[in-house]
């Protein structure tokens, strides 16, 4: 630790500012609780578009007919609604496909040594599939299963969720991958793809976090802990706004960069 | 063939919180130290900033500072007649790895144990009688006392420059602090924290029904401090990512600013890390350890000779070596002999979520690990346990830890698993919720143990920890009567719903608990019921001591740092006065 005070150097960055911002990144004046990018209201009765509008990324692992699965299902689990976007408009399953893509989905930190058995539910997950596998193979028979039939990007949204709940509720095989599973990992997936920092690719524009009112990744409180029941108006932040290396919640220090 | 390297005094298996301390003094003592270190070298600057520090997805969901599942894992089973399986991925419990160990990521709640809790056994016979606890229970003493222990809890405290309020300051109780608890022989380093809005709300509650919050003591510092060994920390600012995460601030106690630097300053200390030890090795007789064999990044093999071999990794890998490594006899549930596996222990943890109307602003994001109120009132025998029938307890408490929504996102009962009901819930509930936790004690029972898995291996072919556990009925039924208490005191909170959880059975992996697993290798003052004697050496290679939460008789209320930071100091004091001057065993059998 130098002797400079954190304040100090924090003082001192505050004003690179802006030009530092990333692109895509304006700086934000609205309210932490007021949506921003509302979409249209959402429809009920039809299902989502794959919308190039909303998946601008390109998808690096999940293929046509997966894609249009995972966009549909995601918008069932977080749906869009009135005040707020959901889990599509959010970009979740950019995130999906880019962790699918990468070391999660290839099975990092996952102990993968035979032999494979089935436990008991105390003993958590006990399949040979990698997440990117288990992906793969689940939404393969899914859409098999839908072959000749109207699939589950384009039924209603009454019968794409009587179809996640069947899901939900295990006993069916998906290609080795119990539904219940899949369900599950699908779920878990979505919430992260919701909640993470946008610089994942998930969470566009922080929306979850103006909708909860979760502030990212400011670096500190301690000047506001003590007032308690406090609102907290300002707009929140990305890992990615934080080039500098911390953004102080301190009211010398704006917290809308210049 | 391994390469024969030069003898040393000193190996430590493991370079956290007590392999760092061991590592420190007894090269300042002039002892040839080698502190072994599985994990990379990691420090404040650079690894632990900001803005890559505070990613909830890499480090909390992701477990970036854990151990990694592909190469060292743990089997698991509820009980012995079912076939235990890996765990693939941490989720009930997340043990560390790399220089620092589980304190880089720790919240920093700094709690000592009673003094009852050394003498649990005398204790509850002397109270209630000989046949009041379950008979499945193998409660024991832990073969050294609370007052022996005072002056190591005061010297880790003074370490870390834990942050608190006294509440009995030799024998006298204090205002504000916690009037339950143990002599203390001065006041904490620093005071306490500033006290959050839901510590507050909590505090508000509690004093409603007559019970006595104090502010948790917690080694996310209130202040700048400096300590014994010149290190200097600064003060915490409630950026809500200490569990899980690394410290940025240089604000939380952790190997890297408590004692680390002072370690590696000696030209006595010397630290390898990336190096994961295989076994201790013994002599012909099997009573004496020459040193150990460990395998570095590239996997080239070494054998480290040495004069005394310390095992200071996590509890868990602490039983796992002593196991491959042959030393201390194996415990067998069927016969209830052997010792090595036995006594293992958790933590019976359970919750009170508090929902309010949108007027509380609870802000649950502005909190260190360890800032919250708590209260001591259904702890350990603090109570009387007598109309009850069961032993033991919880400190209850507000204790938030950040707010961080992948991790947290109530919803009340009732409320849609998914969709948009789910989602409206969500957004309802986030910032107007206060979840108490309620952390008891887990009492060894004869069913539950560590052994070596017969199937799984590790990486280097060498077999895995199988645990076998599942809650006894007495921590359930403990669980049961305080998480009840703990909604009355959300009710007296003014929550408008509270949903109280208490733990139940059967013990799971797939939802996050706490990651203090004790036992295994405990102390004592029987070789037949204990691995190691009250110094922590091995009853049966005296140049071994085992040193963590594995030498817990039983795990108490609290969370074990502070006990485990205490007895590193008293078997450090037994090595450095006694041992050195004369080795062998310090009691004899």
């Amino acid at each position: 630790m130098t002797d400079l005070s954190r304040r100090a150097v924090m003082k001192a960055t505050g004003a690179v500012g802006a030009s530092m911002l990333p692109i895509g990144f304006a700086p934000d004046e609205s309210s932490a609780q007021e949506p921003r990018n509302t979409p249209a209201a959402p429809s009920t009765s039809g299902a989502p578009q794959p919308n190039s509008q909303v998946q601008s990324a390109p998808y690096l692992f999940l293929n046509s007919e997966e894609a249009a699965f995972i966009e549909a299902a995601v918008a069932r689990l977080i749906p869009a609604d009135d005040r707020w976007p959901g889990a599509l408009e959010a970009g979740v399953p950019n995130y999906i496909d880019k962790q699918l893509n990468g070391a999660w989905g290839t099975g990092e930190r996952l102990y993968r040594s035979g032999p494979w058995q089935a436990g008991t539910p105390s003993q958590g997950y006990q399949l040979p599939f990698t997440p990117a596998e288990l992906f793969r193979n689940a939404i393969a028979a899914i859409n098999g299963e839908f072959k000749g039939r109207t699939p589950f990007a384009k039924m209603s949204a009454e019968e794409q969720d009587a179809y996640l709940r069947g899901l939900e509720a295990g006993g069916k095989d998906l290609g080795g991958v119990p539904s219940n599973v899949f369900f599950s990992e699908l779920w878990e997936s979505t919430v992260e793809g919701f909640f993470s920092d946008p610089v994942y690719g998930g969470n566009r524009n922080m929306i979850a976090w103006r909708m909860i009112g979760f502030p990212g990744a400011y670096a500190s409180y301690y000047d506001i802990v003590h007032q308690h029941g406090i609102s907290i108006d300002r707009a929140p932040l990305s890992l990615a706004e934080d080039v500098h290396g911390h953004v102080h919640m301190d009211p010398a220090i704006p917290a809308h960069l210049p | 063939m391994a390469e024969r390297l030069k003898p040393v005094n000193v190996v430590t298996v493991g370079v956290g919180m007590t392999g760092a301390i061991m590592g420190k003094e007894l090269a300042a003592a002039g002892l040839k130290v080698v502190g072994i270190e599985r994990g990379p070298a990691r420090d404040t600057v650079p690894n632990f900033q900001s803005p890559a520090i505070h990613d909830e997805l890499r480090f909390a969901i992701r477990k970036a500072l854990m151990q990694d599942n592909v190469k060292e894992t743990v089997t698991v089973r509820n009980s012995s007649d079912q076939t235990a399986l890996p765990m693939r991925r941490w989720i009930g419990f997340l043990p560390g790895t790399g220089l620092g160990g589980a304190l880089v990521h720790w919240n920093g709640q700094t709690y000592r144990f009673q003094p009852a809790d050394f003498i649990y056994k005398t204790h509850l016979e002397e109270r209630y009688g000989r046949n009041f606890i379950d008979a499945e229970l193998t409660v024991q003493d832990w073969g050294v006392s609370y007052d022996e222990l005072e002056p190591h809890y005061d010297r880790f405290e003074y370490l870390c420059g834990t942050s608190g309020k006294a509440g009995n300051l030799k024998g006298r109780i204090q205002p504000g602090g916690n009037p339950f608890e143990g002599p203390r022989s001065r006041e904490y380093p620093t005071p306490p924290m500033k006290e959050p809005y839901y510590g507050a709300l909590f505090r508000k509650g509690a004093e409603r029904l007559g019970y006595h919050p104090f502010p948790q003591p917690a080694s996310t510092l209130s202040q700048p401090y400096t300590n014994p060994e010149g290190l200097t920390l600064q003060q915490c600012v409630f950026c809500g990512f200490c569990e899980r995460f690394a410290c940025e601030h240089f604000a939380k106690a952790s190997p890297q600013t408590i004692v680390l630097p002072a370690a590696l300053k000696n030209p006595n200390y010397e630290l390898r890390t990336n190096c994961q030890v295989l076994r201790v090795n013994l002599d012909s007789t099997g009573k004496t350890a020459t040193g150990v064999t460990y395998a570095d990044a590239a996997g080239q093999e070494f054998e480290q000779p040495a004069d005394i071999v310390l095992i200071t990794a996590y509890a868990l890998n602490n039983v796992r070596l002593l196991l491959n490594s042959g030393i201390g006899k194996p415990y067998d549930p069927s016969t209830a002999e052997g010792v090595v596996g036995r006594n293992y222990a958790y933590q019976t943890v359970s919750s009170a979520t508090i929902f309010y109307d949108t007027d509380v602003k609870v802000n649950p994001f502005m909190a260190s690990g360890a800032s919250g109120t708590v209260i001591d009132d259904f702890s350990g025998d603090n109570f009387d346990h007598g109309p009850h029938k069961f032993i033991g307890g919880a400190y209850v408490g507000a204790i938030m830890t950040g707010g961080r929504p992948i991790e947290f996102h109530p919803t009340p009962p009732g409320t849609p698993a998914w969709g948009l009901g789910w989602k409206e819930a969500v957004a309802r509930h986030y910032n107007h919720t206060v979840v108490l936790t309620v952390h008891g004690a887990s009492h060894p029972s004869r069913r539950n143990y560590l052994d070596l898995d017969p199937t799984y291996k590790d990486a280097w072919g060498l077999p895995l920890l199988r645990m076998t556990f599942d809650f006894p009925d007495n921590d359930i039924r403990m669980s049961s009567y305080v998480t009840e208490k703990a909604a009355e005191i959300g009710r007296a909170m003014g929550g408008k719903i509270v949903a109280a959880a208490p733990r139940r059975g059967p013990y799971t992996t797939t939802a996050y608990q706490t990651t203090h697993n004790t036992g295994g290798a405990v102390m004592g003052n029987d070789p037949k019921t204990s691995v190691l004697n009250r110094y922590l050496q091995s009853w049966d290679v005296s140049n071994v001591f085992v040193v963590g939460a594995s030498a817990f008789a039983h795990n108490a209320t609290y969370n074990p740092t502070n006990t485990v930071g205490a007895l590193t100091y008293w078997a450090l004091d037994a090595i450095k006065n006694r041992y050195l001057k004369s080795p062998g065993p310090l009691v004899n059998t």
